[in-house]
This record gives structure tokens, C-alpha cells and sequence, in this order.
């Protein structure tokens, strides 16, 4: 019983949390800082990256994961995403892609609001964590293009 | 000089064939699956339309009507029904697809108790007198009542939903033929409800179909029967108007 309760606890406090947004600033087609002050971990990230129930990327993209077995393709692939773009412009599009392209299938990975029919286990929820994001960039950012070296 | 001629032909005739980039889910699906649609003896969807069959001829409910005691013999009567559908409700003057209208005449013409949504009894009824329709063209209600919810269903599909934040227009439209993950995405066209889908070891409807998309999205599900439902399914059935119906058909 008590057990219940703390789990409730736990619970509530946690869709608290996740009820307010970290602030963020988009200048010049960029969000410059992380979101939580702290640089991300790019091992981490990869494992986000591949994760189909978790960062959902290769259900839409390709990328240099030989090991992974069928991998979207209807975005561009990621291979040489960090000689393309800033970490700041990786963080915009992480963000909320629709600020960069209105019409994109990119899901925001960091917005709540304006968000229609969202299922009730997901409501004020972001799709990742700050800094699960601010994991996914580093790897993003470390991902150059081999011709370019 | 003939084959000139039947050249020219052919290269005339294209244009107009050209024009209908339209495929139905079949032309995404591997030889193997269908093979398994076609051929009725493999096609796991005919055991719902044989039992469906028999449904069709049983007495039912306080009446001891069966379907047949009305609407007769099946290939017949029902031929033609499953393109029109959904249609408008005279009674709650409301649009009202195909499950709907075996729902009401159940309950309330034959006096037996109302099958549910997706239910055994109810997919088998849906899928035979579906079947009735088989490669005949989707031809949908010419009702001026029906074009709000039509226009309605339009809006629904290229509405933004969910946490993952797409439209149905975004996938089935923008990006048909292409890949989420491993599966293709086709079209959208709903030209072969009730369905047996491999991924369900079942059959099921169009609305089980719109759950499961929603779902992926992380969206609110639209719940069956609902007006939200039909008015999608009115909108894709317009949408898929002249492509032919496929009753039972298979699916990955």
C-alpha cells in the first residue's frame, strides 16, 4: 500500500518536472546553448539514435549503423550530418524541425505545446529529455564527412 | 505499318493511364502475399466470408430473422453495397458506414442482441456482404447530406496529430513508396476492409487500421463508430473512387 503511495509520489513529481520547459533562444536559425548547460555524450546518443522505440531516428533515416538492419529512407541520411550543420542548428532541428520547415515529418523532440490529439500516456511529455538531446547532438555533431577530412 | 498503328494506339493511351497514380496496397505487397489474397484457398480472409455466410442464413434474435429473410440471397442484394458505403442514416440522419448498418439491423430489425465493433461475428457479416462487391469499383453515396462529414474526414487526414506530430496526408500522400523502417507505406486507399493482416494473425476493419496508425503516432485513438471514423473513412473511400474493391484482402 505504502508502496502504491511512493510510487504515485514518484510518478506525479516526475509529470511535474515534465510539465515545464527548459527556456531556449533561437537565433539565426540555431539554439546556440544546451539545453541543460552540460555537453551531451555521444556514445550515448548512438544508442539513442538507434533505438527504434526510443529516438525513432531510423525509422525515417539512414545513417552509418552498419549493424543495423532496415532503416528508413525517407529523410536524408545522417552520414556527414556534423560537416552539414552546427551543433546550434542540430539543436534547432532536434528542438522543434517545424521552426526550420514548416511542412517536415521531423517530430520536435522538445515541445509540448501546439501538439494536437496527443494520447493521454504521452501528454505533457517531450519525446526525449534535455539531455538525452543534448546526447543525440554530440553524436550528430561527431558525424563528418569523410570526404571533407 | 500495323504495328505503327498499335504503337501509336498504345502511346495515345497512355496519358489517360498515366494520369491514375493510384495503386492499392496489393501493388506494395511482396509476390508471396499476393499470391495468398488471390488464390481463395490460401486467402485466411475467406474462412470470415464461408462464415459469414452461413451467418447470413441463420435466424436470429426475438425476430427468428435471419438476413437472408429480408435482403434474399447475397450475391445478388448485396452486390454493389460495400462501394457505396458509408451511406446517410435515414433514421439518426447521420452518415453510417457498413458495420454500423449490420449493427442496427440486428438490433433493431431482427431483434437480437447488437455484435461489437470488431468482434468475431460482426467482422464475418462485414466481410461477406463486402465480398459481395469484390472487383466491382468503389462508387461512392451521390447524398449532398454526406459532404460535411466528407469534408470533415478531408481535414482530419491532413490535421497534424499526436506527439509525433504528422498527417496522414504527410505519410500516405508526401510519402508513399517509401520506407518507415522496413515496412512500405502505401497509399492509404481502403479497397479491401475487413481485411486479414499478417501483423494481426486476424481480420479486421479499416477503423482497427486507423487505431493502429494513431498509435504509432501517439495520438488519442479514433474510436470505432465514431463520427470521427466515418468521416475518414467517407473521405478515403471518396478518395479511392473507381479503384476496385478487394474483399477479403491480405495485408502485411
Amino acid at each position: 500500500m505504502w508502496r502504491a503511495f511512493a510510487l504515485l509520489a514518484v510518478l506525479m513529481s516526475v509529470d511535474a518536472q515534465a510539465q515545464t520547459l527548459v527556456p531556449y533562444q533561437i537565433e539565426n536559425g540555431a539554439i546556440a546553448t544546451s539545453l541543460t548547460g552540460q555537453p551531451g555524450d555521444p556514445a550515448k546518443g548512438r544508442t539513442i539514435v538507434v533505438e527504434r522505440q526510443k529516438g525513432l531516428c531510423l525509422l525515417c533515416h539512414s545513417g552509418p549503423f552498419p549493424e543495423e538492419r532496415f532503416q528508413g529512407d525517407l529523410a536524408p541520411s545522417l552520414a556527414g550530418t556534423g560537416s552539414r550543420l552546427s551543433e546550434g542548428e542540430i539543436r534547432l532541428r532536434m528542438v522543434d524541425s517545424t521552426k526550420v520547415n514548416e511542412k517536415t515529418i521531423m517530430p520536435p523532440y522538445y515541445k509540448m505545446d501546439g501538439l494536437g490529439r496527443v494520447a493521454a500516456s504521452y501528454k505533457a511529455k517531450t519525446l526525449l529529455e534535455p539531455q538525452e538531446i543534448e546526447d543525440v547532438i554530440a553524436f550528430l555533431v561527431s558525424l563528418k564527412d569523410e570526404a571533407q577530412k | 505499318m500495323n504495328r505503327l498503328v498499335a504503337l501509336w494506339l498504345v502511346c495515345a493511351a497512355l496519358p489517360a493511364a498515366a494520369q491514375d497514380a493510384r495503386k492499392s496496397g496489393f501493388a506494395f505487397m511482396g509476390p508471396d502475399t499476393q499470391a495468398m489474397q488471390t488464390d481463395d484457398l490460401a486467402n485466411p480472409g475467406m474462412l470470415f466470408v464461408l462464415e459469414g455466410d452461413a451467418l447470413w442464413k441463420a435466424p436470429v434474435g426475438a425476430s427468428q430473422k435471419s438476413c437472408a429473410s429480408c435482403h434474399g440471397d447475397a450475391p445478388q442484394t448485396m452486390k454493389g453495397v460495400a462501394a457505396r458505403y458509408p451511406d446517410f442514416d435515414e433514421a439518426t440522419q447521420a452518415p453510417i458506414d457498413l458495420a454500423g448498418r449490420i449493427i442496427q439491423c440486428r438490433a433493431e430489425r431482427q431483434g437480437a442482441a447488437p455484435p461489437q465493433r470488431e468482434g468475431h461475428e460482426l467482422l464475418a457479416l462485414t466481410s461477406y456482404v463486402a465480398h459481395q462487391s469484390r472487383d466491382l469499383a468503389i462508387a461512392p453515396a451521390q447524398d449532398a447530406r454526406l459532404a460535411s462529414a466528407r469534408a470533415q474526414g478531408a481535414a482530419l487526414y491532413s490535421t497534424r496529430m499526436g506527439q509525433l506530430n504528422f498527417s496522414c496526408a504527410q505519410c500516405h500522400d508526401d510519402n508513399a513508396g517509401g520506407h518507415l523502417g522496413a515496412a512500405p507505406i502505401p497509399q492509404a486507399h481502403p479497397t479491401g476492409y475487413p481485411l486479414y493482416r499478417l501483423e494481426w494473425q486476424a481480420l479486421g476493419s479499416l477503423q482497427r487500421r486507423f487505431r493502429n496508425c494513431l498509435s504509432g503516432m501517439r495520438a488519442e485513438p479514433i474510436s470505432a463508430g465514431s463520427a470521427d471514423a466515418i468521416a475518414l473513412e467517407l473521405f478515403l473511400m471518396d478518395r479511392a473512387t473507381g479503384m476496385k474493391l478487394e474483399t477479403p484482402a491480405v495485408r502485411p
